[in-house]
């Protein structure tokens, strides 16, 4: 597998995740500057957290229209697996590789917490290595994380199976009790149409070493490595 | 001409700073407030004199970046009063001075 992380001016977990990269799965993953006009062939990208442009206008916006961006995007409408996390999500609604969009939190604060999902999605690289129905617990830390969409794309979502992760209690009931942000649905994370892109709120490359405070997110990047080798 | 643009979240999707800022006011004493919203403005320095073309380039920029259709809504204000006005690099130093 090769793979590559896309780095922005104001990124914060671009070093995380291609750690957690190399550490699960043994590939060193390439550097993307958000200015490339050009990336090397790749079996997955990885758009990190973090607060590229400093979230300014909106949370992912200038990202987005980053020059790599039109490449990664190239690379996405051709197949090549895409993983968002946290910031990559938001940068992947703002592009428009999937629906809907993240705004501010509803309590309005910054949260930082572990917090429990419910994998409700299967048939795709990165979420089938877990059972449907398996609750993990990976940490969250964002301020724009509350998933909203129009009615009739969450019921599209919900129809064809998209919706990938779902905040949870630790028994795995979906409730408004497990839900941090204000996310429709408890919506956590969510697939393309054609499941290679995946965007989450929540830091799998947070949760692979136990010094840490947990593991469950290894099993996703080894999944990765395994079906893109 | 300067060109102002006015974007809030669309009607229907919940904003919470609207919501905090409303609760706040109640705890003034304020009654009588229904809801608030709260948006953003954004000011244009555009070198153009035809407002029809500006009006047009500016809703580009909307639709490309200035706002996000998924939960935003606009209003674009071309204000010709104000002129364009080239700001020369020694006025930012200045100002940033």
């Amino acid at each position: 597998m090769k793979a590559g992380v896309v780095v922005f001016p104001g990124s914060n977990c671009d070093r995380d995740s291609a750690v957690a990269l190399h550490r699960v799965t043994g590939v060193q993953p390439v550097m993307l500057w958000h200015q490339e006009t050009t990336i090397p062939p790749l079996d997955l990208i990885v758009i990190p957290g973090g607060f590229s442009h400093g979230d300014y206008l909106r949370a992912g916006a200038m990202a987005a229209r980053s020059p790599v961006m039109r490449e990664v995007t190239g690379r996405a409408r051709a197949g090549t697996p895409i993983l968002g996390i946290c910031n990559g999500f938001q940068i992947l609604t703002e592009c428009g590789l999937l629906p809907g969009a993240l705004i501010r939190n509803n309590s309005l604060r910054f949260i930082c917490a572990d917090i429990f999902l419910k994998v409700t999605a299967d048939k795709n690289p990165f979420t089938t290595a877990y059972s449907l129905g398996d609750v993990i617990s990976l940490p969250i830390a964002h301020q724009e994380g509350h998933y909203v969409a129009s009615e009739s794309m969450i019921a599209l979502l919900e129809d064809e199976g998209r919706i990938a992760l779902r905040y949870c209690d630790p028994d795995g009931a979906i409730s408004s009790h497990s839900n941090p942000n204000g996310s429709r649905r408890n919506i956590a994370g969510i697939l393309n149409q054609e499941r290679t892109i995946l965007g989450m709120m929540p830091h799998p490359e947070r949760a692979v070493d136990p010094l840490l405070g947990g593991t469950d997110g290894q099993t996703l990047f080894a999944h990765l490595a395994t079906v893109l080798a | 001409m300067i060109a102002r643009i006015r974007i809030l979240l669309k009607p229907g999707i919940l904003d919470p700073q609207g919501k905090a800022i409303a609760n706040s006011l109640a705890d003034l004493g304020f009654t009588g407030v229904e809801s608030v919203r709260q948006g953003k403005i954004i000011e244009v320095n555009l070198d153009q004199s035809d407002p029809v073309a500006a009006r047009q380039s500016i809703e580009d920029m909307c639709e490309k970046l200035l706002a996000n259709p998924v939960m935003e809504e606009y209003q674009i204000e071309i204000d010709l009063s104000q002129k364009y006005q080239k700001i020369s690099k020694e006025t930012m130093s200045k100002k940033n001075k």
